[in-house]
């Protein structure tokens, strides 16, 4: 990882996640995503008067999950606490949140960087309460959708561990893998289901102090994510070269520009004079519950991964790949499950799959049994890898059985070696040019005869056979 | 005919039952003596007599055709105006919530609305129940009843002066330092506040959440145990609502109170109480000697402090929970403005009255960074040696006994310019608040210019069975309920 002038960047993330319950935290309504404006509220969520918050055990439930899933203390006793600040989306004038007895605290993540395994902290995970939207437009102004008010959320606050906007990006997919897995969330930024709000500041390599920190919201993609720590740690060296102080303060970062921009100084932020809700009793939590609710847990993104690992000899990086999307490695294990050839079959979902698939989340057309049954076929010499990746893509139309399709177009390699000896045979004859370029020393020279035979065999000749005796004829020669 | 507005809760519905007379008819009694009274007394925030006599007259036809009806079936009644009902407009005697419609009912609403009540209108009381004299009110200032140049009490004010004025037959009061017994004590009737937890204070305008309760103002003591029965219970939209069965409120009536210890702590009696007061109280003590129960001197030390607790905790709670009257989704709204800063600042300074203005900063002042663990956080700790004072003599004694306030009620406008001495008149009923336990308030004799003096009854949490007990012995004592 390359430095900027000598500087490193310190980053901590917050990330929120919409917690996936039937209701919301503290009333009954529904928190489905996607609904006309205020159709999903009611008197409490909305902070009429008179209204009483009353806590979804689910969602604490869920939060238990997400801390066990990364490692956290779960507190025996926690709390929730009022803090309140004025703005137009929080009904009550006051989100109930967690201040200083967190349900979740101490917990930490591992990561694949080029150094190989980095551990990152996990300072603790709250719930919390989510405000409303804001929507703005020219013939109304600014109107308010409550929907979202109420919808239970957990922060997931990280320890400044993280050195690189790569860092960045392999803790966030791993942090949605290992959540997803959990079943507590959907995290589909794009629904904002999962945002992250990252803290940057910058010092001297080497040294510990830390600098001032900005605080960049909302960046709802991997991508702008990536951009924003780019920029806004380019932009704080700079300054802090040029001389200048960097202020506190929350920037947004425009995906159009590539820069980020103040927004408000946290300096003169909100004193949200944090208190504990009186309408609210403790969360009491005993060690049989909270071992109850981890065992209900699946198998993790690293657990999978070391078995892919060990039983099929996957290397870490495919591992990581696999087990980033639960859809994925439960899919890979499937289709692992009809082949000897494992390790192929992870080859050609990686690189061949993957690319035909668009979207968030893995969703794939071609059945994983028919997966295991192309993997057998490569395997076994039935066809080449490039007869392979022409099929790949009739079967991500029709989800056709690779073995019935090579059957019915007679796409079987050609292994036999008497017939590929006599084409390459052939071949050297019908090229002399070719042949004393290769003996001149252009090794590249070989090519144009292989593929002479192969345009013969209708590309079903075996490329490892042909290679050999290709090699074998030349140096008859 | 008969004035059945000076029966007891009890005989009305015999005489419904008996069909002596009809809810109708006993809902045009009220009717007449709001319209006779109100222009003097201004009890009321707001009536709707219609629907009043659409309530009896459904409720009588529920009888004829043959229903069992609960106790308070047909009995017309009143309800303090923050307190929400559901399509009637609910303000809290703020203009901040003049136009208010809720769109649901409380729980305790619900309640009476299954026992077949009759709705007369909602009641005055000081504006968002901070005050001790309705005065604070932006609707107008309530009379006393039993001497229209003085205060009523408050924050209750309307709901006591509704009852001591025969414009109700009971009412439904709020307290969170002392709003349904001071009132009750001013305006010589009874009033209850029940431990907290065990009436739902879903639906309740929320002043100080960890010290509001809901509770009954009544003529006398059994009419309040009933009223309680109906309206006490669990309710899963309040999590604070305690999940018990209590029983019935007022089985222990009757038992007298031989034999039963009855504290009286030094600390309610000393500077500061006025002489009537005082002789009015400890007669009211002797005649429970005379009765057969012992009295025993106790002290509480740290009462001397639940009054300062009380405020920075009220005062904190309240700025939190009045946060949401922002002008935006419901309420007042001031009509010029440039941007939301102007909005939310305009529309609070012009929609609060200056009571709510002053425990609203004091509050936020209470919470803010570099104070809170001066002012709220100690107050809390206060808070847990007030209780333990309480729990520490409520083993040596069953019941502790005490005046209600310090002064008979005074003057309008004798004490409105001078908000601290206003606090002071609170020493005696914000402990059990702050404490959380319940206590009863009952008259016990007269003081200056012929006005009440309020006892109170407190005890353990969950013994208001045995402070009916012990009241209702005071109270048949002295010859049933005064007027």
């Amino acid at each position: 990882m390359t430095l900027y002038k000598g500087y490193e960047m310190v980053i901590g993330l917050e990330v929120h996640v919409e917690l996936k319950t039937k209701t919301k935290i503290f009333c009954s309504c529904p928190t489905t995503f996607g609904a006309e404006p205020n159709t999903q509220c009611c008197p409490v969520c909305m902070g009429y008067p008179g209204t009483l918050p009353v806590l979804n055990k689910k969602v604490v439930e869920y939060a238990v999950k997400a801390g066990l899933a990364t490692n956290c203390t779960i507190a025996n006793y926690s709390k929730q606490d009022r803090k309140n600040y004025f703005y137009p989306d929080l009904p009550k004038a006051y989100q109930i949140s967690q201040y200083d007895l967190p349900l979740c605290e101490h917990g930490h993540l591992d990561i694949e960087t080029e150094e190989g395994s980095k551990r990152i902290g996990i300072t603790r995970i709250h719930i919390e309460e989510d405000a409303g939207k804001l929507v703005h437009d020219d013939k109304h102004g600014t109107m308010i959708d409550c929907n979202r008010c109420g919808v239970p959320l957990i922060e997931i606050v990280s320890e400044p561990d993280i050195r690189s906007a790569e860092e960045a990006k392999a803790y966030l997919q791993k942090l949605r893998a290992i959540i997803l897995y959990t079943g507590v969330s959907d995290c589909k930024m794009q629904e904002g289901s999962l945002r992250c709000d990252v803290n940057l500041s910058v010092r001297k390599a080497g040294t510990e102090k830390f600098g001032i920190r900005t605080e960049m919201k909302n960046l709802n993609s991997f991508q702008f994510i990536v951009k924003a720590i780019e920029y806004e740690y380019k932009r704080q060296v700079d300054a802090l070269e040029a001389g200048e102080v960097i202020t506190q303060e929350t920037r947004r970062f425009d995906p159009a520009t590539g820069k980020t921009y103040t927004m408000r100084s946290k300096e003169n932020a909100n004193d949200y004079r944090y208190f504990p809700d009186p309408d609210l009793p403790p969360i009491e939590l005993t060690n049989a519950v909270i071992k109850a609710l981890g065992d209900q847990i699946p198998e993790l993104p690293d657990a999978r991964k070391q078995a892919y690992m060990e039983k099929y000899g996957l290397t870490a990086y495919d591992g990581e790949v696999l087990t980033s999307d639960k859809a994925l490695a439960d899919y890979f294990e499937a289709a692992a499950a009809t082949t000897k050839y494992q390790k192929l079959a992870a080859n050609l979902l990686i690189t061949e799959f993957m690319r035909l698939i668009e979207g968030e989340s893995f969703v794939c057309p071609v059945s994983a049994k028919h997966l295991g049954e192309l993997a057998t076929l490569v395997g076994d010499d039935v066809i080449n890898s490039s007869t392979a990746k022409k099929l790949i893509r009739d079967m991500f139309e029709t989800d056709a059985s690779p073995k019935a399709l090579v059957e019915e177009r007679g796409l079987a390699q050609i292994n036999d070696e008497v017939l590929l000896g006599k084409l390459v045979a052939e071949a050297v004859a019908a090229n002399p040019k070719s042949v004393a370029d290769y003996k001149k020393g252009k090794l590249a020279a070989a090519k144009a005869i292989i593929g002479n035979v192969m345009s013969k065999t209708a590309g079903k000749g075996n490329p490892v056979i042909i290679n050999r005796l290709l090699e074998a004829e030349l140096q008859k020669q | 005919m008969q004035d059945f507005t000076k029966m007891t809760l009890a005989e009305m519905s015999s005489a419904l039952q008996a069909r002596e007379i009809s809810s109708a008819e006993l809902t045009k009694a009220y009717i007449a003596s709001i319209e006779k009274n109100e222009p003097r007394v201004g009890a009321y925030v707001s009536t709707d007599a219609r629907h009043a006599l659409d309530m009896a007259i459904a409720v009588d036809k529920r009888r004829a055709a043959g229903e069992a009806l609960h106790a308070l079936a047909g009995i017309p009644m009143a309800i303090k105006d923050n307190i929400c009902t559901k399509g009637i407009r609910t303000t809290c005697a703020s203009k901040m919530l003049a136009d208010y419609i809720p769109p649901y009912n409380a729980h305790v609403v619900e309640q009476l609305e299954k026992a077949g009540y009759v709705m007369l209108g909602k009641l005055n009381m000081d504006e968002f129940a901070m005050g001790s004299t309705t005065e604070n009110s932006a609707v107008k200032a309530t009379h006393n009843p039993l001497d229209l140049t003085r205060v009523p009490g408050g924050s209750s004010g309307g709901s006591a002066a509704a009852v001591a004025a025969l414009e109700a037959a009971y009412t439904l009061g709020s307290d969170t330092g002392g709003s349904i017994r001071q009132p009750a004590a001013f305006c010589g009737v009874v009033g209850m506040k029940p431990t907290y937890g065990t009436v739902s204070r879903y639906g309740l305008v929320a002043f100080a959440s960890s010290l509001d309760q809901i509770g009954p103002l009544t003529r006398t003591v059994r009419d309040n145990a009933t009223v309680l029965n109906a309206i006490a219970g669990h309710d899963g939209r309040d999590a604070t609502s305690i999940d018990r069965d209590h029983g019935d409120f007022s089985a222990e009536i009757g038992k007298g109170v031989a034999g039963l210890r009855i504290g009286i702590p030094k600390e309610f009696f000393g500077e500061g109480i006025a002489p009537d007061v005082k002789e009015a109280v400890l007669n009211a003590a002797k005649r429970y000697e005379k009765m057969g129960a012992q009295l025993l001197e106790v002290s509480m030390p740290a009462i001397d402090h639940a009054l300062a607790a009380y405020y920075v905790i009220s005062s904190a709670e309240a700025s939190s929970n009045l946060a949401r009257f922002d002008g935006v989704r419901y309420g007042y709204r001031t009509e010029e403005f440039e941007d939301i800063a102007e909005l939310y600042k305009k529309s609070r300074s012009e929609g609060f009255g200056a009571e709510v203005k002053r425990r609203i900063m004091l509050g936020t002042f209470a919470l803010s960074s570099g104070y809170y663990d001066a002012y709220y956080k100690k107050a809390l700790q206060v808070r847990a040696l007030v209780r333990a004072d309480y729990d520490r003599v409520l083993q040596q004694c069953d019941v502790i006994l005490s005046p209600v306030a310090p002064t008979v009620a005074y003057k309008l406008g004798e004490k409105s310019q001078n908000p601290l001495e206003m606090y002071m008149g609170d020493a005696y009923s914000v402990p059990v608040n702050v404490a959380g336990i319940p206590a009863l308030a009952l008259p016990c004799g007269t003081g200056e210019g012929g006005m009440p003096v309020g006892l109170q009854l407190m005890g353990k949490p969950f013994s208001e069975a045995l402070l009916y007990r012990v009241g209702a012995a005071l109270e048949d004592d002295m010859g049933g309920a005064s007027k």
